[in-house]
C-alpha cells in the first residue's frame, strides 16, 4: 500500500476516535479555563459557529446537493446527509411546530459522547455537544438561513434522548420560501 | 471501523489552535498547550486501542513499543503508519518517528513570524502520553526535519531496563 511520492494527500478520512478524543480534550480544557458552565457552553457554540461557516463549503463541494426549497428539506438534508457525512450517524427528523419552521433532530447515537459516561456533578448544566449547535447555525447562516439551534434534551443530563432543536427564523422579506 | 472526514477534524483542530493562541504569549507556550491537549488524547487513545487490539498483552521492550507506535497506533489514529522509525546514531536513548506530511498539519499554514511553530506538538504530546502510560517514560518533541520529526528521548532507566532484558 505504498503511496506515490508527490501525490497530495487523498486520504480524506481520520479515525473517529481521534476526533472524539480531541473534542473531549477541548471540552476538558475549556472546563479548566472557565468556571461557569454557561461560559463553556458559549465558547463551544462560538467555536462551532466558526467551524460551521467553513464546513458548509466542504459540505456543498462534497455532496453537490441541489438547493433546498423548504425548511423541512433543509432539516432533512442536515440530518440525512450532513450528519451522515461528518459524524456517521443519521438523526431522525420531526417537525415540532404547526408553522413549519421548528424541527427536532433526535440523536440515537452520538459519537461525540462515545467515551463520556456522565457529566461530573459540578458541571451539571454543561452542554457537552454544544459545538454541534454552533456548527449547524454557522453553516445555515452561510446559505442565508437564520436559525436558532439548541439542545432541547440531552442524554448526558438524564433525559431519555438527545434532541437538537432547529428554529428557522423567518425573515419578513423572504418570499421565495413560502412554498412549504 | 469508524472513520470521519478529515475536514471535520481539521476544522476542530484549527479552532483548538486558535483557542490556545489567544491565551498564550509565545510560540513555545502554544506548543506546550498543544502538547498538553495531545497528552489528554494519548492516554485515552492508548486505553481504547490496547483493549481492542492487544488484550492481555503488554509491550516490555523498547523496540516493541516503538513498532507498536509506528504501526497499529498511528494507523488507528491517523489512518496510516508513520513513514519512518529511526534511531539516533550516537545516542541509544533517542529515536525518531518521521512523517513527511503529518495529518494534524494538513491544513495548517505557519506565518513567517511564527516559523518555529509546529502543530505536530499535539502529536508529540500524544506520543509522550502513550509511551509514559505504557511504562516507557520519555520526552517527545516535534521538529521540522524531513517533514516532521517527533524526537523521542527515553529516560535512562528505560534503556537500562531494556539492556538487562536483552541479556535473558
Amino acid at each position: 500500500m505504498s503511496q506515490s511520492p508527490g501525490r497530495k494527500q487523498e486520504n480524506h478520512k481520520i479515525s473517529r476516535e481521534l476526533f472524539v478524543l480531541t473534542y473531549g480534550a477541548l471540552v476538558a480544557q475549556l472546563c479548566k479555563d472557565y468556571e461557569k458552565d454557561e461560559d463553556v457552553n458559549t465558547c463551544l457554540d462560538r467555536m462551532g459557529y466558526s467551524m460551521g461557516v467553513r464546513l458548509i463549503d466542504d459540505f456543498l463541494a462534497r455532496s453537490a446537493v441541489k438547493k433546498c426549497r423548504s425548511y423541512s428539506e433543509t432539516a432533512d438534508m442536515i440530518a440525512q446527509v450532513a450528519f451522515k457525512t461528518y459524524l456517521g450517524v443519521t438523526p431522525s427528523v420531526s417537525c415540532s411546530s404547526a408553522t413549519g419552521n421548528e424541527f427536532s433532530l433526535i440523536l440515537d447515537k452520538n459519537p461525540l459522547v462515545d467515551f463520556v459516561e456522565e457529566l461530573p456533578a459540578e458541571r451539571a448544566s454543561l452542554c457537552y455537544c454544544n459545538l454541534l449547535c454552533g456548527v449547524i447555525r454557522g453553516a445555515l447562516e452561510m446559505v442565508h438561513l437564520a436559525a436558532e439551534v439548541t439542545f432541547r434534551q440531552d442524554r448526558l443530563k438524564g433525559d431519555a434522548v438527545t434532541e437538537i432543536g432547529i428554529t428557522f427564523l423567518r425573515k419578513p422579506e423572504d418570499r421565495k420560501h413560502k412554498r412549504n | 471501523r469508524s472513520e470521519l472526514s478529515l475536514a471535520a477534524f481539521a476544522l476542530l483542530f484549527s479552532e483548538l489552535v486558535q483557542y490556545c493562541q489567544r491565551r498564550v504569549a509565545s510560540v513555545a507556550e502554544l506548543q506546550a498547550r498543544l502538547a498538553q491537549l495531545g497528552h489528554h488524547v494519548g492516554l485515552r487513545a492508548l486505553d481504547a486501542l490496547v483493549a481492542r487490539e492487544r488484550p492481555g498483552r503488554r509491550e516490555t521492550k523498547v523496540l516493541g513499543v516503538l513498532l507498536f507506535v509506528k504501526g497499529p497506533l498511528w494507523r488507528a489514529l491517523f489512518g496510516r503508519e508513520a513513514d519512518k522509525l529511526e534511531q539516533a546514531n550516537d545516542d541509544d536513548r533517542t529515536f525518531y518517528v518521521i512523517e513527511r506530511e503529518p495529518l494534524v498539519n494538513t491544513f495548517v499554514s505557519v506565518p513567517r513570524e511564527n516559523s518555529s511553530l509546529n502543530c505536530a506538538a499535539f502529536a508529540a504530546g500524544l506520543l509522550e502520553a502513550v509511551l509514559g502510560a505504557s511504562g516507557f517514560p520519555a520526552r517527545v518533541s516535534a521538529h521540522w526535519h524531513k517533514g516532521t520529526t517527533l524526537m523521542i528521548k527515553f529516560d535512562e532507566a528505560v534503556i537500562a531496563r531494556d539492556k538487562s532484558l536483552e541479556g535473558r
